[in-house]
């Protein structure tokens, strides 16, 4: 569960070499590759089109998503209701919206903090020779603790100080983004690592440190360019195992109170009326499916297309 | 129509089983049956009922562990591991009710070999009312001067003043008999740190424990030296615990991986379309069984240092006030609560003593909703919105309540109906769920225990055994507060402490005559309940359980533990 889906790591055939008409940024070249991997490119298109809905949505679709209305309960999809109602006459559609709001925050911002720990591990790991060996036994350690178990002991201790410190609702964010950042940042750590540890012996580093670059320097200058690749790449998988990690935290009732939709909330939820009612699974089901596939073709497309050797062919 | 026909049908069953199993003699040697599955969605975690109050362990106990005697379907008291129930009529109750001799049935052995005594008996008694035990069944030996035993075979009960319901004590699932060469050195204090006693009990009934894995599964097997030779049907047993109420009654409805599913706690329309699957029925029965919400009279804020939080050394700071608690009660349109989770199965109430018939209250006072009285009563207690924002305030501090409860669907439809009424009369309502096995667990580590009562108002359902409601009343003492010296065990969960209940209460345990018994019940269970509305009932739940098709004996028991007839389980072919 905790693992990202591997949905198409294939590389992707060689493509054609475009005839660039004038000296751009090289960011423009990526652009370019990244636009012939068509996956990707419906990729992004979606997940734009769901952050845009996740934000602007509210606007738009007005319905409060706690509002009960008890004679509109289970109600087919319809034009007051696109997505129907739940067994309380929710609206799913504003439920979906602010379901989305959340989880996909949850996302972004777990995906960043454990980026920053697995960048930072890593580059310490891979260029410090004495805190390589130190540093990744503290990342096995982390790999091999159990995660639910951690998870629950967690939100037993840190749930009720952060309630008091930042309320309920920003206090659970807080402490789910927490404690999936900090059990997330193992592979990148990992994958950081092995580049640094290749970039390390090359020469145009060798050249640098001849002339007297400092380490903070050299970290910065030369070495985290060169691994923004595989960093890029992990922080779109990274999004993915995110949501799935709050989506499983909901579906076992730990994560966000009840009257706080989630979509792995929703999706909990209608689980027992699957039979009767089963688009009140589908909705949820399809857009945390949909926006997994989508972030990983985006890491897909985004690996090849800041490969030079790829680029250049 | 269709959960109708299915509750017929199921009502039909469980008066047809006893017919069925004396016509078709399931008689036969021990164990002739194979294995028999069991699911209950909340996983046992002890299997000493003294150390947890959660039905889920009595129940997974009472296989083990046995009383003297059970009650039946229909509240009438069986003798178990005595001979006959004391009466006044048959000499075992003395006239001027202050004992009560038990015989003990001859030859009974427990599970390792070695004969049952009186001597365990007294010791089970000596175990629960061990001043630093934190028992969690006090409430059982309530008035018990002294239990001795006058031969092997007999134990006599001395109360300190005259009982007229002496069945406390070793009666029902809730008060079984222990070994006393087992748990002899797990008395007091110690009694929580006997892991393997408590994980493995040895006992008189029908089944031995083979493996425990705590909130997980159980393993047992027939106990070789159970009186009835043939009996039980089944050489092993699964208890499996976990999951939730879904899950089990599609283990046992749909698919037909399990024999028996416990409390299925469901949406009415989802358990009648699960019935549709055939492959097994759900029965159901009316019992004592109370949905409420308990108002926390001591203050729960996190700001307290630990070891003050909900004990009675800080009031409530908002649910003091009674007017703001009767408030949150008419609030609640309880007919509707019992439309969307319970359907024929449940029946809004605003009692906690909801049945037998001569004890029930009329108390109807919380019934219809009527938010303008309850918005009325709100101002008249000072808490007005003085900010605009929609929530009331009084002195700077918001009208704001935190409503706590387990993992479970219809509870969680529940919190959010209650929530949306009480932000109508103007009050902030924070939601939290907590995972029933940790809920309902009892451990004293735990800050998410129901007894430990880390919130301001909290839902759950419990019932007693038996037909006589004393020994629930008698849980609202002062000296059953759950707090630290307790080990945050006990069963006065909302901090209720009143003298005059007290006194009503042993008033109640002096009196013989049982119309006198019903009106002081009746009027114990008004304080509670329309006079203080500290405990504000919802529905009167009827239990529905399911089993399968082949499985046979069944006889759904609301006023003892659901497994009581357990050992007369049987395979139908």
């Amino acid at each position: 569960m905790t693992e990202p889906v591997r949905a198409n790591t294939a590389v992707v055939p060689p493509q054609p070499v475009r005839v660039a008409p004038a000296p751009r940024s090289q960011w423009w070249g990526v652009w370019d590759q990244f636009r012939t991997h068509k996956g990707a490119l419906a990729g992004l298109g979606f997940f734009v089109f769901i952050l845009l809905a996740v934000t602007l949505g509210p606007l738009l679709w007005t319905i409060d998503p706690t509002f009960i209305d008890i004679r509109a309960r289970n109600q087919g999809p319809s034009l007051a209701h696109p997505f129907g109602t739940d067994q309380l006459g929710r609206d799913t559609l504003a439920r979906m919206i602010s379901g989305g709001r959340t989880s996909v925050s949850v996302g972004l911002m777990a995906m960043v903090l454990s980026l920053i720990l697995g960048t930072l591990v890593g580059v310490l790991a891979g260029y410090f020779k004495r805190l390589d060996g130190l540093l990744m036994r503290f990342t096995d350690l982390f790999l091999a603790l159990p995660l639910l178990p951690l998870l629950l002991v967690i939100i037993l201790l840190f749930r009720d100080p952060l309630r008091a410190a930042f309320g309920p609702e920003t206090g659970i964010f807080i402490l789910i983004v927490g404690v999936i950042g900090i059990t997330s940042w193992m592979q990148t750590a990992r994958i950081v690592r092995g580049d640094v540890l290749a970039l390390k012996e090359r020469e145009f580093v060798l050249a640098a440190r001849s002339i007297g670059t400092p380490n903070r320097r050299m970290i910065t200058r030369h070495i985290l360019p060169n691994v923004l690749s595989p960093i890029m790449v992990s922080a779109t998988l990274g999004i993915a195992n995110a949501i799935i990690t709050e989506s499983a935290l909901s579906f076992l009732g730990l994560g966000f109170p009840s009257d706080f939709p989630t979509w792995g909330r929703l999706l909990f939820d209608s689980t027992d009326y699957l039979q009767q009612y089963p688009e009140r699974v589908m909705w949820p089901g399809l857009a945390i499916s949909l926006t997994v596939l989508s972030v990983n073709y985006i890491g897909d497309g985004l690996r090849d297309a800041l490969d030079p050797r790829i680029r250049g062919r | 129509m269709k959960l109708k026909t299915a509750l017929l049908g199921a009502a039909a069953a469980v008066a047809l089983t006893p017919v069925m199993a004396t016509a078709d003699a399931h008689t036969g040697e021990r164990g002739r049956d194979g294995e028999v599955k069991v699911i209950y969605w909340q996983a046992v975690s002890i299997l000493n009922p003294f150390l947890s109050g959660g039905t889920k362990d009595v129940e997974g106990a009472s296989l083990i562990l046995e009383p003297l005697g059970r009650y039946d379907q229909d509240g009438n008291l069986v003798p178990f591991l005595a001979t006959e129930i004391p009466t006044v009529a048959n000499g075992g109750v003395s006239e001027d009710l202050t004992t009560i001799t038990w015989k003990l049935k001859e030859g009974i052995l427990w599970s390792d070999g070695t004969p049952f005594t009186s001597a365990d008996v007294v010791f089970t008694a000596e175990y629960c009312m061990h001043p630093e035990g934190g028992c969690a069944q006090l409430a059982k030996f309530e008035g018990v001067e002294n239990v001795e035993a006058i031969d092997d075979l007999t134990v006599k009960v001395t109360f300190n003043e005259p009982k007229p319901n002496p069945y406390l004590p070793f009666m029902g699932g809730q008060s079984p008999i222990l070994q006393a060469a087992q748990f002899a050195e797990c008395t007091g204090a110690r009694a929580p740190e006997c892991t393997d006693e408590n994980f493995n009990p040895i006992g008189t009934g029908p089944f031995t424990v083979t493996e425990f894995r705590p909130n997980d599964v159980i393993t047992m097997a027939a106990n070789p030296n159970y009186r009835d030779a043939s009996k039980p049907a089944f050489a092993t047993l699964t208890l499996k615990g976990g999951g939730d109420a879904a899950a089990a009654g599609r283990a046992v409805l749909e698919t037909g991986e399990y024999d028996y599913a416990w409390n299925l706690q469901l949406a009415p329309e989802v358990i009648a379309n699960m019935a549709a699957a055939g492959k097994g029925v759900p029965v159901s029965a009316f019992g004592t069984l109370v949905e409420r919400l308990e108002m926390n009279m001591t203050d729960p804020s996190p700001d307290l240092p630990e070891g003050e939080r909900s004990t009675a050394k800080h009031p409530h700071p908002i649910l003091s006030d009674i007017r703001v608690r009767e408030a949150l009660s008419i609030a609640i349109d309880r007919d509707l609560l019992v439309e969307i989770g319970y359907g024929q199965a449940g029946r809004a109430t605003c009692n906690l003593v909801p049945a037998p018939a001569m004890y029930a209250s009329d108390n109807t006072s919380c019934m219809p909703q009527d938010l303008d009285r309850a918005r009325a009563l709100l101002d008249e207690a000072g808490w007005s919105d003085t900010n605009g924002d929609g929530v009331r305030d009084k002195d700077g501090k918001k009208l704001a309540l935190l409503y706590q409860t387990s993992v479970n669907a219809v509870r969680q439809d529940f919190q959010a109906l209650i929530k949306q009424w009480w932000e109508e009369i103007g009050v902030e309502v924070e939601l939290r769920q907590i995972d029933a096995s940790v809920y309902f667990g009892g451990d004293p580590g735990s800050p998410d225990t129901f007894q430990r009562f880390y919130a301001d108002v909290e839902m759950y359902a419990n019932n007693f055994d038996g037909t006589d409601p004393e020994a629930y009343l008698a849980a609202y003492t002062c000296d059953k507060i759950p707090s630290p010296e307790t080990q945050w065990q006990g069963e006065n969960i909302n901090r209720f402490c009143d003298p005059a209940y007290e006194e009503l209460l042993a008033e109640l345990g002096r009196t013989g005559d049982l119309d006198e018994r019903g009106r002081i019940a009746k009027a114990l269970n008004d304080m509670l309940t329309k006079d203080s509305h500290v405990i504000v009932g919802l529905v009167d739940r009827g239990r529905v359980s399911a089993h399968s098709n082949t499985l046979g004996g069944v006889i759904l028991n609301t006023w003892d533990s659901e497994l009581w007839n357990a050992a007369d389980w049987y395979r139908t072919e």
